[in-house]
Parts: structure tokens; sequence; C-alpha cells
């Protein structure tokens, strides 16, 4: 490849946050950081061998056909590479921030709509509040809440999630594939993130 | 308007969070959502963790095949489409910097904010743009209920959600104000009103067409096209 000649390699010290397991980033979202401030070709392969192929699985998941899940899969990286530079590792691990661009993608690829997002740089945005005294979890902390707080969800919970965010489905589709009233499916998803909110704590936002 | 403090006390739910976080739901309901969003950080937060939970659920999911090296070149060196697809939002009228009635996911819809949308009739002093009307699915529109009128009393076949953006409305016991959402299930039968100080602009989203209750005036025929 003649990229080769153009990477950049690591510098000392993102090796050694590599040799950190607990430290507070994770070592993919040291990687899309190392794409954001060095555009480094070495990380970004990496980032695409371990997320590629889970994503091109969660879009045939989604009923594309192998071409179009191709495509879609290359529109994913290519705005993984041009818009790593709005990643912030503070707010979310990688993972959340390149399934937020698959998503978008694919509701742009399947659906043909563009999907309404808010713009922080609106004049009618809301900023966020200054911080108070307690500080947020880091991301990696956040992430390996998050997953241990779905482990404790019931089965029922998991599914709905698992049904939404994996295969892509809506609530109407949900409740026609198992059964139950649609009134049912979106109460289980709110209990799960209930469940979610109380294991991982408060800055999610006190509401409701 | 603008960045003023604002407090919200009628938040979307946490279903429609997820369902908008998952990239599940339909167009009408996530510009809703969206809106919402830009004036309220607190479900910006749990938006963040709904894209926590895709992102574990995509990480722990089993690989599956291998891909091909090429793609990863091709990503790299593809044209950017959609920042082409920007530069048409950029279309949208002067004034672009507010202050603006309808934040950006709004104003991108409806092109432009609201003194030059085609605001039309709906009879009571009502007006509507609508925004998403096509299909069996869920419509939004832009609706002005002038200071102090009320909704004709209506109750619905499916859900309906209803964003302020301007002045307020009274509705089953409490006031909305901008950035507020009013959710009115299949069984609720109400006749919101809007507040005294302002006309009340608001966004409002159903999956199912409305129910009048009494015979609808002649007046109201369009609305109930609603």
């Amino acid at each position: 490849m003649e990229s080769a000649s153009k990477v950049i390699r690591f510098t000392r010290a993102r090796r050694a946050a590599f040799g950190q397991p607990a430290g507070p980033v994770d070592d993919m979202s040291t990687r899309l950081l190392a794409v954001a401030e060095q555009r480094d070709r070495e990380a970004f392969a990496a980032l695409f061998h371990h997320f590629g192929p889970r994503i091109r699985a969660w879009l045939l998941h989604g009923g594309g056909d192998a071409g179009k899940a191709d495509d879609v899969l290359q529109e994913v990286f290519a705005a993984v590479w041009r818009k790593a530079h709005l990643y912030d590792s503070r707010r979310a691990p990688a993972a959340a921030w390149i399934f937020a661009i698959a998503r978008n993608c694919r509701i742009d690829a399947f659906r043909h709509e563009r999907r309404p997002e808010f713009d922080p740089e609106d004049p009618s945005f809301q900023p966020d509040p200054a911080p108070e005294g307690e500080q947020a979890l880091a991301a990696r902390q956040r992430s390996d809440a998050v997953r241990a707080a779905l482990a404790g969800l019931s089965e029922e919970q998991q599914e709905v999630l698992r049904l939404s965010f994996y295969e892509g489905e809506s609530y109407t589709a949900i409740a026609i594939r198992l059964g139950i009233p649609l009134g049912t499916v979106k109460s289980r998803a709110r209990l799960a993130f209930r469940h979610l909110r109380a294991e991982i704590g408060p800055q999610w936002g006190a509401l409701q | 308007m603008g960045r003023i403090a604002m407090t919200i006390e009628h938040h979307v739910s946490d279903d429609l969070l997820i369902a908008y976080g998952a990239g599940t739901l339909d167009e009408a309901m996530s510009l809703l959502v969206a809106t919402h969003l830009a004036l309220c950080p607190a479900c910006r937060a749990a938006l963040e963790l709904a894209e926590i939970v895709g992102g574990v659920l995509i990480d722990s999911a089993p690989p599956g095949a291998a891909l091909d090296e090429a793609l990863l070149e091709a990503a790299v060196s593809r044209p950017d489409r959609e920042d082409n697809r920007e530069d048409t939002r950029q279309d949208i009228p002067p004034a672009a910097t507010g202050p603006f009635v309808l934040p950006r996911p709004l104003r991108d819809r409806a092109g432009g904010d609201i003194a030059g949308l085609a605001w039309r009739s709906v009879g009571g002093g009502i007006r509507q743009v609508p925004l998403v009307a096509d299909g069996p699915g869920a419509t939004a529109r832009l609706l002005l209920i002038p200071a102090g009128k009320s909704v004709p009393a209506h109750g619905h076949r499916g859900f309906e959600a209803t964003l302020v953006l301007a002045g307020s409305f009274y509705d089953r016991g409490s006031w909305h104000r901008r950035g507020d959402v009013g959710i009115a299930d299949p069984f609720v039968v109400h006749q919101p009103a809007a507040g005294p100080e302002e006309d009340c602009i608001c966004l409002a989203v159903t999956d199912a067409r409305l129910k009048f209750q009494a015979p609808i005036p002649r007046l109201l025929q369009p609305f109930h096209g609603i």
C-alpha cells in the first residue's frame, strides 16, 4: 500500500497509554485520538479491523445485501477518518462514537432520510451548564459500567435493547415479533433505561 | 429565545430517547426528539448513555468475517458526499445569526424560521405548516395557536407529542413552555389552550389521525385533516 510511507508512528506517550488498561481511555479510543491528532493510519487500520467486521455484521442484520453493506461500511469509515477531530474522548468511548456514525449512515442509506440532529453551533442551542462539583465518570469507566449494568437487566429488557440497537427494529416491529402490546415494549425500554441510570449514577440527567 | 437559561419540566420519555439513539424512530418523531435535545442538556446526557449502550452492543457482538483490505483504502480516499450536502443546507434565508424560534433541526426541515413560512389557516385562528406529511406513518406539523385560544377537544387513535417553541399552553393541569413536551396517549381526550401572554407555536407529531369529539364545525373542517 502506498499509504505505508505516510504512517506516523505513535508517540511515546501514546504507547505508554496502551500499557495502562485501567486508564481513563480504552485502546480503541486512544487509537481514535491518534487518528484525530496525527492522522495516524496504523491506528485507523486498527479501528477498521476491530469495528469493521462488527459493523458489517450489524448492517447485514438490518436487512441489506452484502454489496450494500460494504458500501455503507465504506461510508462509515470515511466519516470516521474525516470527522475524527470532532471526537471527544471525555464524553464517549470510541465504540459509542463510531456506533452513532454507523447509525446515521444506515438511516441515510436504508431509509433515504436525513436524520434530524441538533447542532451545537446553532444560536438556538441550549449549551450544557457548567459542570458542578462531582466529575462525570471517564468515558472508559462509563462504558465498563454500562456493560456491567446491561448484564443485570432482565432477559426481557435486554431483548428490547438488543432488538432496538442491534437489529434496528422499531417498537412496533418488536411488538409484532414478540406478540406483545406496543405499550409493553415501550415500558420494558423505559425500565431498562431506569435501571441503567440507577446503576451508573445521576450524571446522566436527573429526570423522570 | 437564544441562550437564556430555561427550565424544562416536561421531557421526552426514555423510550423515545432510546429509539432515537438506536436509530429506529420514524422521521416525524425524530424531528421532535432532535429539537427537544437542542434545548435540553439533561436529555443530551441521556442520549450519550443510549449511544454507549449501542457501542457496547456492537463491540460485544461476534465480529463476523474479516474484511477486504481494499475497503480500508477506499474509505480513506472516498469523496466527501456528506459535506456537499451540508452546503445545500447553508442556502437557508438570511438572519443566520438568530435569535431563532425554531432550533436547527426544525429550521432545516421547514426551510427557515417562523416568519418566512407558509402558514395556512385551519380554522379558529389556528394556523399550521405541515413538515412531515406523506405516507401512513407519523406526521409532524408546526401549529400556531393564538394567545388565549383553545384547540378543539379531541381524542387520539394513536400517540401525540407536542413540543412548545414559543408562548405556552395549558393541558390537563400543567403549563408547558419552550422546550417542554406534552404527551397524549391513545385514550386521552383533551383541549389544550394557549397561554394569554403571546401566540403559542409548537411542533405537533401524531402517529395517527386525531379524532374530534363533537361534529366538526364547518370552519374547522380542514383541521380534521390533522
